[in-house]
């Protein structure tokens, strides 16, 4: 099964149609671990995936292994609400999501997968003059970092979306902050994508294979031990969102998160009627409506430390109230599935991607709930990173020693409160 | 989740406000050798630990009491619930 180049097109769909679908073969390779490699990476989710795809193509390294405690894109890649978007504020954030948001706009081609990538926009509500300057001082900073961005009144939004509860009492629908090149995107399909493009490049993706320690020689990374051995590396990078401090407590580290529960919810399917991503800051709820039909939504951390990949229902409750003062509507829509996932809340409510005082041991972790948008550039930086020592230029500000330094990069300016963010 | 308050009973944890991990009761001596660095530590830096973790709520929609409740991070059991105010001072060693 090695080697094999497997690519898809509308002909080979159609031939494999019409031969009984005889010819598919696994997307990737099953290998078990060498003894040794250049370049080990800890965690076999989207940022992991992505991370091992660019170090073999763009950096073009060689004998890397991915390791997987689960199996490939268990964990939030596959729990998330599949938005893609680039409207951020700080210049330490902004470059970063935008170079993100135009890997997603080529990858579908670079690894020959169909991520269903559909830019069908992001629209975020104003409802008041101070969140109108607010936004409009956003717009600007995403122009200026080269994204799109566009200041909608309120007949613009009306005509977008006529369902929208425009004269609630509280949070009144003034206008609204339009990121057309935003969207949404399949999150298994990334997950996807990048195994099977890093397996094409040579990748070892070892799943069933946990972490349970890093072999450390005068500040120096040798290796990892994991329940499948020991497996010597020369570098090793970690990208295991939502357990970073278990993992990198295994190498005597204390970082600046907390790991917090996000719920997300699904409704049965319904026809087409909310044409892109709408959120509603001033309540924190965000919908959008998959191909399928069903309605994609969420709304707040349970806020509270937790690792139980579930919430409660008092934030249940809260979402549906976000939902209901938004567009009520969907109080006729029933309840399909909800399920919970993991969340990295860093201190300041930004990413980290940066070496470790542990020399040759790196860190990419403190997603927050926005992790899947930054997929593609988180992995594209971490590779970076790793194959040439040097922080990518967008990322580098997002650092481990800036909260010590007092170089905190806070969208929303709450401080060292994760719940918050 | 429900919340054994020590004066007040079983409360809906909906009536408390959640600050994090106790230690933060150990609030550095910012005229000691060192502070900066500790009070870094102090303020970034937590063992956000998966299994027993003792954390500070604040009962604000109840007698506005801050509590230290034990509680285990992988299940959301409550293990147990203290006045903050008694596990300060019995840290200082003076009685409550």
């Amino acid at each position: 099964m090695k080697g094999v180049l497997m690519r898809f097109s509308g002909f080979r769909v159609f031939k494999e149609a019409l031969s009984g679908h005889k010819g598919w073969a696994p997307l990737w390779r099953n290998p078990d671990p060498q003894p040794e490699y250049d370049y080990v990476i800890v965690g076999g989710g989207g940022h992991g995936l992505a991370t091992a795809y660019y170090l073999a193509t763009t950096f073009r390294k060689s004998r890397i292994a991915l390791l997987e405690r689960g199996w490939l894109g268990q964990g939030n890649i596959g729990r998330n609400t599949t938005i893609i978007r680039s409207n951020y504020l700080l210049p330490g954030n902004e470059p970063f999501y935008e170079f993100s948001m135009k890997l997603w706009e080529g990858m579908e081609q670079a690894f020959n997968f169909n991520a269903m990538v559909s830019q069908r926009g992001i629209l975020n509500l104003i409802h008041t003059d101070g969140q109108r300057d607010a936004y409009r001082r956003r717009g600007n900073a995403m122009l200026l970092a080269g994204a799109d961005a566009e200041l909608l009144d309120v007949a613009q939004v009306r005509e977008m979306a006529p369902f929208l509860n425009f004269d609630n009492a509280r949070f009144p629908i003034k206008g609204g902050l339009m990121q057309r090149r935003a969207g949404t995107a399949r999150h298994d399909g990334v997950a996807w994508g990048y195994a099977r493009g890093a397996d094409l490049a040579g990748v070892d993706l070892i799943q069933n294979c946990e972490v349970t320690g890093f072999r450390i020689e005068e500040g120096r990374v040798r290796g990892v031990e994991t329940s499948r051995g020991s497996i010597g590396a020369q570098k090793v990078g970690v990208a295991v969102a939502g357990n970073s401090s278990r993992v990198m407590a295994l190498a005597g580290m204390r970082l600046p998160i907390e790991s917090h529960a996000l719920q997300a919810f699904v409704s049965e399917g319904l026809k087409p009627t909310i044409p892109g991503v709408i959120t509603f800051g001033a309540g924190h709820f965000y919908v959008s409506q998959s191909d399928k039909g069903g309605l994609v939504f969420g709304g707040d951390i349970e806020g509270y430390n937790s690792y139980a990949q579930r919430g409660n229902l008092p934030t249940v409750e809260d979402v549906a109230e976000g939902g209901m003062a938004l567009m009520p509507m969907i109080g006729r829509a029933r309840l399909l599935r909800s399920w919970g996932g993991l969340m990295d809340m860093s201190m300041d409510g930004s990413p980290i991607i940066d070496k470790t005082p542990i020399e040759g041991l790196m860190l990419n972790a403190g997603w927050c709930y926005g992790g899947f948008k930054a997929t593609p550039a988180s992995g594209y930086c971490f590779a970076h990173l790793l194959a040439t020592d040097t922080p990518h230029p967008t990322a580098r500000a997002l650092r481990l020693d800036r909260f010590a330094r007092g170089y905190v990069i806070d969208e929303k300016g709450v401080g060292a409160t994760p719940n918050l963010h | 989740m429900l919340i054994p308050h020590p004066l007040l009973g079983l409360r809906d944890a909906q009536e408390f406000v959640y600050l994090g991990d106790a230690s933060l009761l150990n609030r550095p001596d910012g005229m000691a050798e060192g502070a900066a660095e500790a009070f870094g530590d102090y303020v970034y830096l937590r063992d956000n630990p998966a299994g027993v973790h003792r954390e500070l709520w604040f009962h604000e929609q109840g007698d506005r009491s801050w509590l230290v409740v034990t509680r285990d991070t992988t299940t959301h059991e409550i293990l147990g619930a203290e006045l903050a105010r008694d596990v300060a001072l019995a840290a200082k060693g003076g009685a409550a």
